[in-house]
């Protein structure tokens, strides 16, 4: 069915191969490297960084939500590297704020936190920055093989009124300028991320909203599959890097 | 007669009329409107970058427009790389010469997928507004 030299195991094969031939600039390159110092040194200096507030909050949303009952804060450590995952119970893939919501409905008895609020924000950048430094180590489980196939589907289909498809920003125009902006390879490696467009920080669902909003298409409703299946494809496609959370970004 | 075969054109979405809107080689010679664009009202478009969205990935003689694309080539000189006709097919719907160009189909709603609810049904520019664009694009001497 999955022939071994096709699909994903090549692009891998082919990525190393590439990274031993003309070294690891081939490689997934992180939006860090080509923001401004200014930005960069935000990002690094925790004391600046403003997603470094919302990580204090969920550490203390963490203890007040009942989370340590169960976990430490250092058994949270590269939890987040290695999201989403897939869940037997629901026999389907699962992100991080879906965890922490399935944790708090089944096991607390609890109502859930609205996916993009206060809360939930910031224990999802709380637990994600116990990972920060880790490289990217997508899920082994085999399960996630198809998930990763729809994300990459979702990934390359044009969509909206202008339509455009996501790997021809981020794959094919990466560098170049759209209008000032300069195009990123678009890896997910620090979210949540404080972003100066937002004031704030967002989840990489909301990013993701922002270009189907912005090649005019309908965005899927927040929580949906299709964007556990985009982020589970992104994880794939930046394997490697290291978790930047809370990252910064223009 | 001719004004009201031109009015009933415009009645049409762009979808429609895409598919019977005349074009020869690689172009459409005949105005989507059956008259010229207005070549002032074509470049208030072009700069426009909600309407034209032009610069987001072009980039073109503006000297005082900051933060010009480069996704796509320069505008300057456009009118003496392509003609009225081919400007406008261009515009019209760049798939028919390139399936995969990045550039948008400013006239047809054929094959779009999961388009936003604001703009279902709808062609990214009118027909008056892609004639105004072409009207102006062909003055891009150099």
């Amino acid at each position: 069915m999955n022939h071994p030299w096709t699909g994903p195991r090549l692009a891998r094969v082919a990525l190393l191969l590439a990274v031993a031939v003309f070294g690891p600039a081939a490689g997934p390159r992180s939006g860090f490297e080509t923001m401004s110092p200014e930005l960069r040194a935000m990002q690094q200096d925790d004391l600046a960084n403003p997603g470094m507030l919302h990580v204090a909050e969920g550490e203390a949303q963490f203890q007040q939500q009942g989370c340590t009952a169960c976990h430490s804060a250092e058994a949270m450590q590269g939890v987040a590297a290695r999201y989403p995952a897939f869940d037997a119970a629901r026999d389907g893939p699962i992100d991080l704020a879906g965890r922490i919501a399935q944790c708090r409905e089944e096991r607390q008895g609890r109502a859930p936190l609205p996916r993009e609020g206060k809360e939930m924000l910031a224990l999802s950048v709380f637990v994600a920055h116990q990972s920060r430094g880790l490289p990217l180590t997508p899920n082994p489980d085999p399960r996630m093989e198809f998930v990763r196939r729809q994300g990459e589907a979702l990934f390359r289909e044009r969509r909206g009124q202008l339509n455009l498809s996501c790997g021809q920003c981020h794959d094919d125009n990466a560098g170049r300028r759209l209008a000032g902006s300069l195009i990123p390879e678009g890896h997910a490696n620090g979210y949540p991320l404080y972003r100066l467009e937002w004031q704030g920080l967002g989840s990489l669902q909301r990013r993701l909203r922002n270009c189907m909003v912005g090649v005019r298409s309908e965005p899927f409703a927040p929580g949906a599959a299709e964007y556990i299946a985009l982020e589970a494809f992104l994880a794939e496609r930046a394997r490697g890097l290291v978790v930047e959370t809370p990252a910064v970004r223009p | 007669m001719r004004a009201f075969l031109a009015a009933a054109l415009l009645c049409l979405d762009g979808a429609a009329f895409a598919q019977n809107v005349p074009v020869v080689g690689d172009a459409i010679p005949a105005s989507l409107t059956g008259m010229p664009g207005d070549p002032a009202r074509g470049r208030a478009i072009v700069l426009d970058r909600q309407r034209g969205l032009c610069l987001l990935c072009h980039s073109g003689p503006f000297p005082e427009e900051r933060f010009q694309g480069d996704l796509a080539p320069s505008l300057a000189g456009a009118g003496t790389r392509w003609s009225e006709g081919q400007l406008r097919l261009r515009m019209v719907d760049g798939r028919r010469l390139n399936p995969d160009t990045i550039m948008p189909s400013y006239f047809s709603t054929e094959g779009l997928r999961r388009v936003g609810r604001a703009w279902q049904g709808r062609t990214v520019l009118t027909a008056e507004e892609i004639e105004d664009v072409v009207a102006f694009l062909v003055t891009l001497r150099d």
